[in-house]
């Protein structure tokens, strides 16, 4: 069946139905990764996108839950240049086009891929649809793409209920924004205790549960539309529980300690973008997906954080360091997944601001 | 981390001549580093003995040394130069080797070099059977089982430790020389005994096999601050137990998910990290296809074929950043030359597939074994860019120049089933061809998996192509179906061919249907970020594909068609021309045009050409990329055959062939016509006649006499070219030329015995210019390139080089030359006879112009484009002559072709070249045999079993060999002839005569050399055969010309390996 990517510029590409022929209007984005697009699919911050994967070979190696980022698929739409008619992977349980199917998640194939990017790149990122109706009509739908916003996603993806994964070692409190599995996978296999709470957890029912130290999850959407939770986590800030927070949970952190943050043009969604540890001045390959960015002067001239970490190829923010706080937060994803690992040694650093492995016999 | 303010001057060790596993992309790899380290202002001190290369030219280092690549050399070279450091990682494992060396012996510490680029400590590490595992499971990556053992006994009790199979791998060797798979005991000791003898320390390891995993390969990048990064991975489609060299690889992987992806990545950067290397390194994994066990197969901590590959494959500069590295820079401090926005500490993330496809010899060897080991045959390869797997392996397909052009090329129709199902198993060149026939008699993909090993995606990939073929047989062809077969890339005759029309229709059809190529830019970043190096590739798309090569017309245009794979016959010599033609045409104020579809050379850099267009170099790809580009004319006379093999499908799409015409090029190459030429040029040839069939090559033979030439027109390399004595050897020769080619007329020539000339000149249609006359040292008979040749010729009269020159001026006016020429001549006596005539650039340019100072492709670029020579500041003609000697030393891979007769004649064989350059013959000789890897005398033992004929002339040679204190086996005619004339020969039973005989003499290693003449003629000379492969396979030199014998001996006379006079190639000027 044919399908249809309009965006809202008027562009419209042809391709193949792919998944479900519902129709969907998102926030077109693209992301670079040459493997991991099960962990993409399942990853919460996409909530509210259609993604594009630039690497034009998707489903080679099949479906397999066990590498799913949550529970589900959480993007709208998916978008490929060609789907792989079989998969090919002693793990596979699934091929992808079931996979979009059983989700009910529309998609197309067979477009210019690499055109579509070039559009996002030079005009920024922007709505669109997917559609199978042949007979659209542009006058119609794109005064309706124009004025589309993904709204609050955040409570949409977080989890329900409190949950705990045991461990002997620190306890620590993952707030769950849309968290990606690999982030309490991290910690728990560090030997930490991990309660995951749902995001508008007030911050006192939190810290009356003692946490050793505090996690702030990824998440999806624009960070200054999630006021409520900006402002448990100040109240976070201000108890001295060691704090690390990684992408939106990093945005939320400056949001709150009276920083700024804003929408890239098209952001970075991949997993090789170079990110330079200001510390040690080593430089570390990180996965990334992210479409707004904290603007680092302003809390550094408050004195409250200084960066941490810079973004190699534009410069942005990556990583800020609380001035006499036991918090730091990246903008990266050290959990990876799909990405390099190279900055997993991050959760060992928490892990020392939490006093280390020991901690359960101290 | 700034530049090291201590480094000024470096000395960069290339990798010597082109053999099986060491090839052009040294010279890629080379080159792009010497002027990454001349960009950084350092004096640059460049050792390399292959002259064909672009990295020996004076514009690419500051002072060139084309002298062998011994210890010896070294050491001269370093008190000579005093170089503060020495980058020894960029000249592949010749280059390394000869590093550690002087590391070992405290040389470099002595004189107060360093090694920059990686230490030795790291080196060793890595190289190192024992430790390079003892670091591997220090760190806790996983190695195969396995023990480095240095006798046979040892490996063979080892072994029964751990199971056959078992893998055989020689420390410090390249491109796995004397290793492999044994099954048994008996294969065990077979390949154990030869893998000791060529291993530099006499180790090798013996490894649990793990033949059959999928083979993963990552480049990774590393600085002195510990900052890594991954350029690209592959995956091979052969699984483990082909060398990677040999195998089709992907990039990037295609059957890994994002958790075996990263496992290996992971491991990738421990190891670089670990080993401390600093600048580029290669890590081979095997990955067990049903879990995430790895094995580390092996680590080398250099640039590589790998990295030239990942390079074009992924646009990202590899050598380049190395080199920065070395100097100390950090990746993050290296702008990434693509983008120009971002650096080089990030990964390129591809948004295509890339399949590579070895180029093996196995058209020049037809008795050689088509088995692919684990040690590698390829001579060369080809690499392939598009959107979709199925597409990339097409264009890779037909780039190879081998008579192939889809997965209908080999013909295994004849095969029943059982037989089919027992080829799948064999491991050779034409797997996918089997596999795809496999499919189309319905063997279930599942079973060929399971036979092949060969991932079940990839077979689909191949399922997909052969439905493809069934679907343009039996539906109609529909718009759909059309533009579904060329985005798999099926050219528009194949298509044609498979439903019964013709390629013009296919065409028309196409155009009506707007199914056109679109060029997709190669820009490290999947268009995240602009780029600025336009790279292209095409893809077929369907109408609404962006096609990003914009063509621009503000500069005159000019395409230079590349010569694709290194192959016997066409080696890096055409690359050199190519890309000094290009360079040549950019000073002169052109915009230029590089296609090429080989990722080993230097013409693939993006930086060369203006715009490179990596395609299959065949009429309908060039055509796609003239539709859009428009170039204001195309020079085919630097790419070798495969660009001359374009010029009449260029004149039919109206592209001007810039320089000489094509009805001049094709005047050379008739016959008939090129006789009338001779004629009314007064010129005097061999007697020779045009045939067609096998009667009317023998009615000619017999009417000329014999010996004669017999060979197809149109040939590459003496290919199908043979001496023929009688009848029966005319009729099986012309058998077997038939399969080759069947469209193009035979020639048959009147043999010639007589010194064979060779010259390069260059004319502007009025006058010549001679850089030189070179002298072959094997007398006529023997291929060009695989002849000694030397400059200037030394035993042809001043009359006889007259008449060479007088000749050269009226061929080349005869034949409106515009540009190059290239003529081989016969001497005997005082006469001079024309052999051949090629109106282009050939083998030996790079080498005379090195040699003469006079740079001849920028010369006649500047022809082509109206420039006369005088106008240049050349006095027309022969040139004077040089004071040196320069001679050319071809040089062979036979070691690597298990099978291949290595006997000399007029098809070639040889894969590279060396020079010596000295001011007196014998030097200069003894330096090419060196550069060559002959260093005698070891232990003064030699064979001698020559023919019939060649008894008396054998004789003053051995009496030579003899004062040199040999002590000479012969067998028992040759052994008689000497005897009587006062030679103490030991006469020595022959093969099938009880041992000891000449197979014990051989075996037991203490032979230098072997001089073995084979009688001329197919007769089947088993036992000369037998003993020719047995010889090389165990490292014995062996000569089978006695011009060639003659040479090496007058070289071991006059020669002292300590007190060799260095050439400083820069210095030598033009008059």
């Amino acid at each position: 069946m044919k399908a249809f990517l309009i965006l809202e510029d008027g562009h419209v590409f042809k391709g193949t139905s792919i998944g479900s022929t519902r129709e969907v209007i998102s926030e077109i984005v693209f992301n670079t990764s040459m493997t991991g697009y099960l962990e993409v699919m399942t990853d919460p911050s996409y909530a509210g996108q259609a993604v594009c994967m630039t690497y034009p070979l998707i489903g080679n190696y099949g479906i397999c839950y066990e590498d799913q980022e949550s529970r589900k698929p959480w993007i709208d739409g998916f978008i490929v240049r060609e789907l792989s008619r079989i998969p090919s992977n002693f793990r596979s349980v699934d091929t992808i086009q079931h996979f979009l199917e059983k989700h009910d998640i529309p998609g197309i194939a067979g477009i210019d891929t690499r055109a579509l990017t070039k559009i996002l790149r030079e005009k920024g990122t922007m709505n669109g649809m997917i559609t199978v109706n042949e007979n659209y009509n542009l006058d119609e739908i794109i005064p309706r793409l124009k004025a589309y916003t993904t709204g609050k996603v955040v409570e949409k993806v977080t989890c329900r209920e409190k949950d705990v994964l045991k461990g002997n070692g620190p306890k620590v409190a993952l707030m769950d924004f849309g968290a990606k599995r690999n982030i309490a996978r991290s910690l728990n296999e560090r030997g930490c205790q991990v309660t995951i709470y749902p995001a508008l957890t007030p911050a006192e029912e939190i810290l009356a549960d003692n946490p050793d130290g505090i996690m702030l999850s990824n998440g999806p959407g624009d960070p200054k539309e999630c006021t409520t939770i900006i402002e448990e986590i100040r109240k976070l800030y201000e108890s001295d529980v060691p704090i690390f927070a990684i992408c939106l949970g990093h945005q939320l952190m400056a949001l709150a300690t009276g920083g700024d943050t804003h929408k890239m043009k098209y952001g970075h969604r991949g997993g090789n973008h170079p990110v330079k540890d200001l510390a040690t001045g080593r430089v570390y390959i990180s996965s990334q997906n992210h479409g707004y960015v904290v603007d680092s002067d302003i809390l550094e001239q408050k004195g409250i954080a200084k960066p941490a970490f810079v973004n190699v190829n534009d410069g942005t923010n990556e990583g800020m360091a609380y001035i006499g706080k036991n918090i730091f937060t990246v903008q990266f994803h050290p959990e990876a997944c799909p990405g390099p690992q190279d900055s997993s040694y991050l959760f060992d650093r928490f892990m020392e601001m939490m006093g280390g492995t020991d901690h359960a016999e101290k | 981390m700034p530049r090291n303010k201590d480094i000024h001057k470096v000395l960069v060790i290339g990798s010597g001549p082109i053999i099986i596993g060491q090839a052009a992309e040294f010279d890629y790899a080379g080159t792009q580093a010497c002027r990454s380290l001349k960009e950084e202002g350092m004096e640059v001190v460049l050792l390399n003995s292959n002259p064909a290369t672009i990295m020996t030219d004076k514009d690419i280092a500051d002072k060139v040394y084309i002298e062998p690549l011994t210890v010896e050399v070294v050491e001269q070279l370093i008190l000579k130069e005093k170089p503060d450091s020495v980058l020894p990682t960029l000249g592949g494992q010749a280059g390394l080797n000869l590093a550690m060396e002087l590391e070992e012996k405290g040389f470099l510490k002595e004189h107060n070099v360093r090694l920059i680029g990686t230490t030795a400590e790291t080196i060793k590490k890595a190289e190192d059977r024992q430790e390079f595992k003892d670091t591997m499971e220090k760190i806790g990556e996983p190695v195969a089982a396995s023990k480095v053992v240095t006798t046979v006994e040892d490996g063979v009790a080892f072994t029964r430790t751990i199971g056959y199979p078992v893998v055989l791998r020689p420390a410090y060797t390249l491109g796995g020389s004397g290793g492999g798979i044994a099954n048994n005991e008996y294969e065990l000791r077979e390949i154990l005994e030869n893998g000791l003898r060529l291993s530099r320390v006499g180790e090798v390891l013996v490894e649990r096999c793990i033949a059959g995993w999928k083979e993963i390969e990552y480049e990774v990048m590393r600085d002195s601050a510990g900052n890594c990064i991954t350029v690209c991975n592959m995956e091979n489609i052969d699984p483990v137990g082909v060398h990677t060299g040999d195998s089709i690889v992907v990039a990037p992987s295609q059957t890994l998910g994002d958790k075996e992806y990263q496992m290996l990545r992971t491991s990738a950067l421990n190891i670089i990290t670990e080993l401390g290397i600093t600048g580029g390194c290669n890590v081979q994994y095997a990955l067990h296809p049903e879990s995430f066990e790895y094995c580390v197969i092996e680590v080398n901590p250099r640039v590589s074929r790998s990295s030239a590959l990942a390079s074009k494959a992924t646009g990202y500069p590899i050598a380049k950043v190395a080199a920065k590295i070395a100097l100390g820079y950090t990746l993050d401090e290296i702008p990434n030359a693509i983008t120009g926005k971002t650096y080089a500490s990030f990964e390129p993330m591809l948004d295509y597939c890339v399949v590579k496809i070895p180029r093996l010899p196995f058209d020049k060897f037809i008795t050689a074994k088509r088995t692919l080991t684990t040690q590698m045959k390829a001579t060369g390869e080809v690499m392939s860019i598009c959107h979709n797997f199925e597409g990339a392996l097409m264009k890779a397909i037909r780039s190879l120049e081998q008579h192939v052009d889809s997965l209908m090329s080999y013909d295994f129709t004849g095969l029943d089933e059982d037989e089919l199902i027992d080829e799948l198993a064999v491991v050779d060149d034409r797997r996918i061809w089997k596999i795809a026939e496999a499919i189309r008699r319905d063997i279930s993909k599942e079973y060929i998996h399971r036979i092949t090993k060969i991932d079940r995606w990839f077979i689909d990939k191949i399922a997909i192509l052969v439905e493809m073929e069934q679907a343009l047989r039996t539906q109609p062809l529909t718009e759909e179906l059309l533009l579904e077969a060329k985005r798999m890339e099926f050219p528009d005759y194949v298509i044609a061919d498979l439903c019964g029309r013709t390629e013009a229709d296919i065409k028309a059809l196409r155009q009506g249907y707007k199914i056109t190529a679109a060029y997709k830019m190669v820009d490290t970043c999947a268009a995240e970020f602009a780029a600025a190096t336009p790279y292209y590739y095409s893809v077929y798309g369907g109408p609404d594909t962006e096609n990003e090569a914009v063509a621009t017309h503000d500069k005159k245009k000019v395409l230079v068609l590349g010569s694709g794979p290194i192959r016997i016959g066409q080696g890096i010599e055409f690359d050199f021309c190519s890309v000094h033609c290009t360079w040549a045409f950019k000073k002169e104020g052109y915009e230029t045009i590089i296609v090429n579809n080989n990722p080993e050379t230097v013409s693939t850099d993006f930086d060369i050409a203006d715009k490179l267009y990596f395609e299959p170099l065949t009429p309908e790809d060039v055509e796609n990329i003239v539709n859009i580009e428009k170039p204001d004319g195309a020079v085919v006379q630097f790419g070798g055959q495969t660009a001359i093999k374009l010029t009449e499908a260029l004149m039919k799409m109206g592209v001007k062939i810039l320089g000489t015409s094509a009805e001049d090029v094709d005047a050379a190459e008739d016959r008939e016509l090129f006789d009338e030429i001779l004629e009314k040029c007064q010129i005097p040839r061999p007697k020779g006649h045009t045939v067609f069939t096998a009667e009317e090559a023998k009615k000619a033979a017999n009417e000329l006499g014999y010996p004669v030439l017999v060979r197809p027109s149109y040939v590459l390399g003496g290919q199908g070219m043979r001496i023929a004595v009688s009848d029966e050897d005319v009729e099986e020769y012309i058998g077997i030329i038939n399969q080759i080619a069947q469209e193009h007329p035979i020639l048959v020539d009147k043999y010639l015995m007589g010194k064979e000339i060779e010259v390069d000149a260059v004319c502007d249609g009025e006058d010549i210019l001679i850089p030189g006359i070179m002298e072959h040292i094997e007398r006529a008979g023997i291929h060009s390139g695989d002849s000694i040749s030397v400059y200037p010729a030394q035993t042809i009269s001043q009359n006889a080089k007259n008449t060479i020159a007088e000749y050269t001026r009226r061929l080349a006016q005869a034949l409106h030359v515009i540009g190059m020429i290239n003529i081989q001549f016969i001497v005997c006596g005082e006469e001079v006879y024309v052999i051949e005539v090629n109106p282009r650039s050939s083998r030996t340019v790079p080498y005379i112009s090195k040699v003469t100072g006079i740079p001849i492709v920028p010369l006649a670029t500047k022809v082509i484009l109206g420039y006369k020579l005088k106008d240049m500041g050349y006095e027309p003609g022969l040139q004077p002559e040089a004071k040196h000697i320069a001679i050319k030393m071809p040089v062979f891979s036979f070691e690597k072709i298990r099978g291949a007769d290595i006997s000399l004649g007029p098809e070639m064989k040889s894969t590279g070249e060396c020079l010596g350059i000295a001011e007196n013959f014998n030097e200069a000789l003894y330096k090419a045999f060196i550069g060559a890897g002959i260093k005698l005398p070891k232990y003064k033992n030699m064979i001698i079993t020559v023919k019939d004929e060649d008894h008396e002339e054998v004789v003053p040679i051995a009496r030579r060999f003899e004062a040199l204190g040999y002590r000479i086996y012969a067998t028992r005619g040759t052994a008689k002839v000497l005897k009587e004339n006062g030679i103490k020969a030991i006469r020595t039973n022959k093969l099938e005569q009880p041992a000891p005989n000449l197979m014990d003499l051989i075996l037991g290693h203490k032979i230098d050399v072997v001089i073995d003449t084979p009688p001329q003629g197919v007769e089947h000379q088993k036992d000369g055969f037998v003993i020719r492969r047995n010889a090389i396979e165990t490292g014995v030199n062996v000569l089978t010309s006695l011009d060639t014998a003659e040479a090496l001996v007058t070289s071991l006379e006059n020669t002292d390996l300590h007190n060799l006079t260095l050439i400083d190639i820069a210095t030598i000027a033009s008059r």
